[in-house]
Formats: structure tokens, C-alpha cells, sequence
């Protein structure tokens, strides 16, 4: 499997959200093993649930494809995206995933959050970081974020 | 120099009780006397790749089951060359003691464990109970990177015919016992990942015939630590038909599940000939021409190919 990424947020369209596009120069500045000491600084960003979200657990979605137990809840407010998630302390990778995308997305249009590319998590240069398997859990992530914006948006 | 073995009475009914230390005898080790722990090298082996970043075991140094075991480009493990520079930047010699440990019952540990067995490393032991049974026991974690003064270690040749099978010895193994470690759903193929894992790909559901279902974790107690002989003994003997000199191959979906069996099953209960089938269940459930059964019973062994 190739390691290159198949976008590198210049010259491919559309153009990434400037959050994304930000987050993918910080990591691809870095060395591999320094990535890795970015994701558990963003592991260590990702905020506590809101109030609403903390006693009402069963209104946050498990993404199953993570290997490590993790929530996700859109809102749409106003035409803007806000996304927040939950994972164990024990599983600091996942928690650094969610918190990419979850700032990544934040004050998105619907259009911006549901335009941006499937295959991010594997364009910011964690794949061979962290391994293409493990990344697989952030594209799950995306996908689910995605398809709750779309649902969420239908009505 | 090797470092001498954990006494603990509670080992001493297995038949390698110097391949596990307890977290009460590593804590003394790192504690005191510093030659008393010459030669010792605590090694870290997760799940998740961060782990060891957010605290570890002061001193222990991190293998990523993932990112520094596995080729990068080929479907298999390191070659001897690059097992040698990874010993030597963690600071392990030939004849260090390694003592690995990791998150979710030593599942990765186990199988760290096996990869330096392919490799010849002789003394490599698990801290029974992992970082559970550390953290539990509120012992000490450090966020501090130990510096490390890169060692020599021979370039070791890896020897895959002992402990590991590929597909081919699976197909001539038919007739004696197969071990499927991986949970009921995978096995009785109403699905092809664990409960809450990725999908890694495997084009069909179901097991390999004639093998018996244990999954990786009933080997391990509550606190993360291995069940005592006896209990194994009625898990994989009465209830998985395991007689003394069977040859076993275990297997799950990517290998690592069944390096925790395959410890079990050789280091603890005493079985000789126990090899773990890596490929497992991505390989078989994508080969072509294979013989899977589904449902809940094993089906019947076909017979067996000569290589």
C-alpha cells in the first residue's frame, strides 16, 4: 500500500476547509515520529462533552469501526457544523482522530463539512505514523460525521 | 545478563513459570538494587499506538506491534536486519531479559512476545496483568522517555518453522486440533470483524473446519492476569478436547489474538508443539479454494494435503 497521499491540499479541488488544510501543513511538516507527538497534543485538545450531551450518553453515536469505544454527535446550527465525541482515556489515539476531525469541522457550511474528501485522514501523514489500519478508525470517523450532517439536514 | 526469575508461588504450576513476572516483583526490580536489574529491559506493547506516551512504566522503552513488527510493504514480519536495529535503539541485547507488558489483557504483549520468539530472543517474559493490573494497583508511570545508549545485538535469523504456520500447514495439519480464538460472531460467521473492530478485509465468514472456538480472553481472570493451570486445564482440555502431545495451531484474525492463546497453551500449560497461524482469518476467509464451515459447530476435519 502507498503511503503517498493522494491529495495534498494544493493543487487537487475542491480546496480543503482552511482548519483541515492547516492541520494536514502541521503534520506534514513533521517528522513521522514527531506526528505522532502532534496527534496526542490534538488527543489532549478534545474538550469534554457539553452538559447535554454528558447525562443523555445514548444520543451520541458509537462509531464501530473504531477499535477503541467512541461517540459522535452533530449538530447543525444555524447552517454550521459543530461535532462532538467521547473516547476512553486509555485510548488516546482515538481521542486525537475525534479531535481532528471535530476541529477540523467546527463552524463548517453543511456544504463545506459534507465537501470534504473521504480520504483526508489519509493525506495528513499519519498513515505510516500510526499504520493504515489504525487510520482506518478516523475515516470511519469522517464517514459517520458526514452521514450525520447529511441526516440531520434532510428534514 | 539474564536477571533471575519471579519466585512467585502463584506461577509455579505452569510449565514455564520463568516466562511471567508479577507487578509486585517488576516494581521491586526498578526500585532497587540497580545491578540486581542489570540486563533487564521493560518493554511496553499496546493496542494503541499513544499509550506509552500518556505514561508508562519509568524506565520501559515502546515496540508498536504495528509500526516497528511488521513490514512495511510486504504482508509479513521484519527481516532479521531490521529486528536487529530496532534491539539495538531500545537498548536490548541478545541476552537482555525482557519483560513486556501492554494495554488490554497483554493481548499485544503476547504477541510482541511471539515476534521475538521468532527471532531466537531467548529470555522474553510478559508482566502478568499488564498495565491494568500496574495501573489497579496505583503504581508509578512516568512520562519520561528513558535515554537510550544503542546496543549491539546480532543479526538474528528468523526461524518461522517452529511457532508459526503459514496457510499450507494449516491445510496439512487437518485432523489434528485447530484452536479458533476469535469471538462466536467471527467464528460462526455471522460476521468477519471483532465485535467493534475494523473491517480488515476477509471475503468470507466462518472458521476453518474442525476448529474448536476459545476466545483469546477466557484465558485471562478479571484482573488481566492468566487463570490458574487448573482453570486452563478446563477451558482448553475438557472443553476444547486439548490432550497431552497434540500439535495445535492456533489462530484468529490477524495473529495476534492467538499469540496470547499460543503463550497459554505452550509457556503455560506445556503443550510442545503449538504454532500460530498469523494469516488467520484474513488469509482464509480471502483464499481461494479454501474449506470453511459456518455456524456454530466445528464440521468435519477434510483431509489432510502433504506438502
Amino acid at each position: 500500500m502507498s503511503t503517498v497521499p493522494t491529495s495534498n491540499g494544493e493543487g487537487s479541488s475542491p480546496a480543503l476547509p482552511e482548519a483541515l488544510a492547516e492541520i494536514q501543513r502541521d503534520f506534514l511538516d513533521l517528522s513521522v515520529k514527531d506526528r505522532l507527538q502532534l496527534l496526542l497534543e490534538f488527543s489532549n485538545e478534545l474538550p469534554g462533552l457539553p452538559e447535554r450531551y454528558a447525562d443523555h450518553p445514548d444520543l451520541l453515536e458509537q462509531v464501530v469501526e473504531c477499535q477503541s469505544p467512541v461517540f459522535i454527535f452533530v449538530e447543525v446550527t444555524d447552517g454550521l457544523v459543530h461535532l462532538y465525541a467521547t473516547a476512553p482515556r486509555e485510548s488516546p489515539t482515538t481521542r486525537g482522530f475525534a479531535s481532528i476531525i471535530a476541529q477540523g469541522l467546527e463552524g463548517l457550511t453543511v456544504d463545506e463539512a459534507l465537501g470534504v474528501p473521504d480520504d483526508y485522514p489519509q493525506t495528513i501523514g499519519l498513515v505510516e505514523a500510526v499504520s493504515p489500519l489504525r487510520i482506518r478508525g478516523m475515516t470511519a470517523l469522517l464517514g459517520r460525521a458526514k452521514r450525520q450532517i447529511r441526516e440531520k439536514t434532510a428534514a | 545478563m539474564p536477571v533471575d526469575r519471579d519466585p512467585s508461588a502463584q506461577f509455579s504450576d505452569y510449565a514455564h513459570p520463568e516466562r511471567l513476572v508479577s507487578t509486585e516483583w517488576l516494581a521491586e526490580k526498578l526500585a532497587g538494587d540497580p545491578a540486581a536489574r542489570a540486563g533487564l529491559v521493560v518493554v511496553e506493547s499496546d493496542e494503541d499506538v499513544l499509550l506509552y506516551e500518556t505514561g508508562h512504566i519509568p524506565g520501559s522503552v515502546k515496540v508498536d506491534w504495528h509500526t516497528d513488527l511488521n513490514d512495511p510493504v510486504q504482508r509479513d514480519y521484519i527481516s532479521g536486519e531490521k529486528f536487529a536495529e530496532l534491539m539495538s535503539e531500545r537498548g536490548i541485547s541478545r541476552d537482555s531479559t525482557v519483560v513486556i507488558y501492554g494495554d488490554k489483557n497483554n493481548w499485544w504483549a503476547a504477541y510482541a512476545l511471539w515476534v521475538f520468539t521468532l527471532f531466537g530472543h531467548e529470555d522474553v517474559r510478559l508482566l502478568d496483568g499488564g498495565r491494568a493490573k500496574w495501573e489497579a494497583e496505583g503504581r508509578e508511570y512516568t512520562l519520561d522517555q528513558p535515554a537510550i545508549t544503542p546496543v549491539e545485538y546480532p543479526v538474528p535469523e528468523r526461524d518461522d518453522t517452529g511457532i508459526r504456520a503459514y496457510k499450507e500447514d494449516v491445510l496439512a495439519h487437518f485432523g489434528s486440533p485447530l484452536i479458533d480464538v476469535r469471538s462466536p460472531e467471527e467464528y460462526n460467521g455471522s460476521r468477519t470483524t471483532a465485535p467493534a473492530y475494523p473491517e480488515e478485509g476477509a471475503l468470507r465468514a466462518g472458521h476453518i473446519p474442525s476448529a474448536q472456538n476459545v476466545p483469546w480472553g477466557k484465558a485471562a481472570a478479571d484482573d488481566g492476569t492468566f487463570r490458574p493451570l487448573a482453570e486452563l486445564d478446563a477451558i482448553y482440555r475438557d472443553g476444547a478436547g486439548l490432550k497431552d502431545d497434540d500439535e495445535v495451531v492456533a489462530y484468529c484474525r490477524i495473529g495476534e489474538r492467538s499469540s496470547h492463546t499460543w503463550f497459554v497453551l505452550h509457556h503455560l500449560m506445556g503443550f510442545e508443539n503449538v504454532r500460530n497461524y498469523d494469516g488467520s482469518w484474513t488469509e482464509w476467509g480471502s483464499a481461494v479454494r479454501v474449506p470453511i464451515v459456518t455456524g456454530a459447530e466445528p464440521g468435519e476435519a477434510p483431509a489432510a494435503t502433504t506438502r
